[in-house]
């Protein structure tokens, strides 16, 4: 596909991370069609915390999203037959997006707002002899004049952004609350308005002042920190979401034909689940992955580009992350069936001549929904969690990929340098701990409106 | 009871074949033991003949999973998987590929593992009750309340960030420990406090939400509120009535990791250098040393199928009204 002067090239997480928005997207119009499902999400998002942290979660998607987008630029030369050239990297709209960051490496480490280097070099002084001293940033603050101007231009330009920012957020807002006043609805907007305008404001703030310094530092070889953080967000979503879509299909149909169909099928899923369940997770983990790089080294030809051997360890790490967690999800749903067959309305259909698979899926999945809503949910934080820790031990995501779990692995050393570097671990822990907090919260919120046990007891509000 | 564990260790069976034949395929799917051969020699000028002698040496010189050429029952038993496998069920580990006694190195290892893994256990448990004790004596209150949220982030929090945190404040900047290793003796304790302390601050938020669920169910029972209704003081409900019941839910579920933490944390050593079993199996995996991680992995499902064996005999014992059969 041609348009303009790129080549779009889709890999193969961006074609997995489409389908399932396609597939949420069905979900959600199921979901408005039943009512009862409508009643309990609408108390999910009647909640404060529930509003916000969707909010939150949707933004890092929509950012994974248009990080999923990815071409090849057009290369200048054009060959001497004719012929097109493609850049060998692929681009992706968020990099378009983050072009301010781009192309402005400086040598080395720098801090966040620095216009001076972190390590102290030699350098020639014009009038002769040689001195030691923290050289200027090539990019940093270069537009300043005057270096004694640096505090005050930081001051003055995050008002002036944050000023523009604001007042076109507020005008929507105010826009928005006047149409809303005729009809009611019971969604906590104010928090709604709070938590759409901080999003607004800081990620214009923080592009904004990338365009004139490194608002989060650089790292070792003078990248932009804030660039390879925000690069994370897609690594960090795409494992959460491809690993528990993983595991759905397989915990559903083994747990619920274990569950239903009983005797020897229910002697084979429950030798398969305890048999996965008694090797210790991180060793299967491990082995897999090296497993896969056994692979990739083996058939480089199936490979064209560097990013496409990245992406394609980083969905089967998806892959095995799944397969290695579906059993926790597969024994609860069985159990649940096995409670739900013997139940009198199950029973009168079996009595009616009701065909089993219309059985399972007219009465029992329905009914396990609750469970299986709950348990992805919670999944999700897991995984996103279980990179980092991965990464840090050598067996997750290509090191060439941004990850925040490798931005933790090269600030290892980073941290026993005198004076620390300390910027990358933060930038990674910020952006790592507000999409973490922001699914545990929601989930918690799932998990009340959903739990029946909950919603009995009237403990959790 | 007898019987009952009898039948469960014999139900064992099948099930490490599973796992034997799954580690097994994970690492022969894409590594002949020729390749093996050669990781171990070393890639460079290696003899054909050095190869079928390191590949005859450790029995690796029969087909993988059937033999084609012998015959009868001998199809099955003269290959790589039965050899291997029916060694590890005797519990006799042999030696690694790199030659080394793996039995003697598991027993060496076992220490420091244990020494690492049983207090974080023990005082994690502890301090997760103690907590969650207090948060349902305040329940439904704002201390409640806050105290859920600070859970909540607590475990948003990835368990490295704890690591690199404490070692970086802890041994870096205020040099009250060392930043990793270990040492038999008696100054074991001083690399051992900080592997301890972060293990069950890093526990702390999931598990004091969890039990705070199980107390606060036991919280909402009829004798609960019988003995309230009785004039029974908020302090005696709470550590007569509340905590002895709460209790068994809790140990019953922890019951299962007892015999596992001989195999140590496999995280918490590799980020603090401790010589145990997690962090043998790592480095196993990474040297590509099927010997040891095979015997790792059996070892590991042997310690869990016995753990899943005593949860089923502590609920015989908290509750008498559970029979085995």
């Amino acid at each position: 596909m041609e348009v303009f002067d790129v080549r779009l090239h889709l890999l193969w997480s961006d074609i997995l991370i489409f389908l399932l928005v396609a597939s949420l997207c069905a979900f959600i119009v199921t979901v408005v069609r039943n009512p009862l499902a409508r009643k309990r999400w609408s108390q999910v998002f009647e909640s404060r915390i529930g509003s916000a942290s969707f909010l939150v979660i949707l933004f890092y998607v929509l950012v994974a999203l248009t990080d999923s987008v990815h071409f090849q630029k057009k290369l200048d030369q054009a060959g001497d037959s004719g012929e097109v050239h493609y850049a060998p990297e692929v681009t992706s709209l968020l990099d378009l997006a983050l072009a301010p960051m781009l192309g402005r490496d400086e040598k080395t480490y720098s801090a966040p707002f620095a216009i001076h280097s972190f390590a102290k070099e030699s350098m020639e002084l014009p009038e002769g002899g040689v001195t030691r001293d923290y050289p200027r940033l090539e990019h940093g603050g270069s537009h300043l004049d005057d270096d004694s101007q640096h505090g005050a231009d930081i001051v003055v330009k995050s008002m002036t952004v944050i000023g523009w920012t604001l007042v076109p957020v507020l005008i929507l807002i105010f826009l928005h609350h006047s149409l809303m006043k005729k009809r009611s609805s019971r969604l906590p907007w104010p928090v709604i308005y709070f938590t759409f305008s901080a999003i607004v404001v800081v990620s214009s703030w923080a592009l904004y002042m990338s365009q004139f310094y490194h608002v989060l530092g650089t790292d070792k070889v003078g990248q932009d920190v804030l660039y390879g953080a925000v690069k994370a967000v897609r690594t960090g979503v795409l494992i959460g979401t491809l690993a528990t879509l993983v595991t759905l299909p397989l915990a559903v149909l083994l747990g619920i034909s274990a569950g239903y169909f009983r005797g020897w099928i229910d002697d084979v899923v429950q030798y398969i689940y305890t048999t996965l369940n008694s090797i210790p997770g991180i060793l299967l983990i491990a082995a897999s992955v090296l497993l896969i790089d056994v692979y990739i080294e083996t058939h480089p030809e199936q490979f064209k580009l560097l990013s496409d051997r990245a992406d394609f360890k980083f969905v089967a790490l998806c892959f095995i992350l799944g397969m290695t967690s579906w059993t926790g999800l597969c024994r609860l749903l069985r159990a649940e069936t096995l409670k739900l067959s013997q139940l009198e309305y199950v029973q009168a259909a079996h009595a009616f001549g009701v065909s089993r698979w219309r059985v399972i899926m007219r009465h029992i999945l329905p009914n396990t929904t609750h469970l299986i809503l709950i348990a992805l949910v919670l999944d999700f934080s897991g995984f996103v969690l279980a990179e980092a820790v991965l990464s840090y031990i050598g067996v997750g995501v290509d090191p060439s990929m941004k990850s925040w779990g490798n931005m933790i692995n090269e600030a290892r050393a980073e941290l026993a340098r005198e004076p620390v570097v300390w910027w990358s671990v933060i930038a990674a822990f910020i952006l790592m701990f507000v999409l973490v907090l922001a699914a545990n919260l929601f989930s918690d919120r799932v998990r009340d409106a959903f739990d029946p046990r909950m919603s009995g007891s009237g403990d959790n509000k | 009871m007898l019987a009952y564990i009898i039948r469960r260790l014999i139900y064992a069976i099948p099930i490490l074949i599973g796992v034997n034949l799954l580690t097994f395929a994970l690492f022969f799917v894409v590594n002949t033991p020729e390749q093996m051969a050669r990781v171990q020699l070393g890639d460079k000028h290696v003899t054909e003949e050095a190869v079928q002698e390191w590949k005859a040496q450790r029995g690796y010189d029969k087909p993988l999973l059937i033999n084609g050429d012998a015959e009868g029952a001998g199809a099955f038993t003269e290959t790589i998987f039965f050899e291997k496998s029916l060694s590890l069920f005797a519990l006799d580990f042999g030696k690694s590929d790199a030659g080394r006694n793996i039995a003697a190195d598991i027993e060496q290892r076992m220490w420091p593992s244990l020494a690492v893994a049983l207090p974080t256990f023990i005082i994690g448990i502890s301090v997760n009750i103690a907590f969650a004790l207090f948060v349902v004596m305040f329940r439904a209150s704002i201390f409640d309340t806050s105290a859920m949220i600070l859970c909540v982030g607590l475990m948003s929090v990835s368990g490295v960030f704890y690591v690199i945190a404490g070692q970086f404040f802890f041994a870096k900047e205020w040099s009250l420990v060392p930043i990793s290793g270990y040492l038999g003796g008696a100054d074991a304790w001083r690399f051992l406090l900080l592997p301890v302390i972060i293990g069950v601050i890093s526990g702390i938020g999931g598990g004091t939400r969890l039990y705070r669920t199980l107390f606060l169910e036991e919280a909402n029972k009829d004798y609960v509120r019988t003995a309230r209704a009785k004039g029974v003081a908020e302090l005696t409900v709470l550590f007569r009535h509340i905590l002895p019941n709460g209790m068994i839910p809790i140990l019953t579920s922890v019951v299962v990791v007892i015999p596992s933490l001989f195999m140590g944390s496999l995280l918490v050593e590799s980020f603090f250098g401790i010589p145990g079993l997690g962090s043998y199996t790592l480095d196993a995996i990474q040297a590509q040393d099927f010997a040891i991680v095979r015997s790792m992995v059996f070892l590991g499902s042997v310690l869990y199928i016995i753990g899943l064996l005593l949860t089923d005999i502590s609920y015989t014992l908290v509750d008498p009204r559970v029979r085995l059969s």
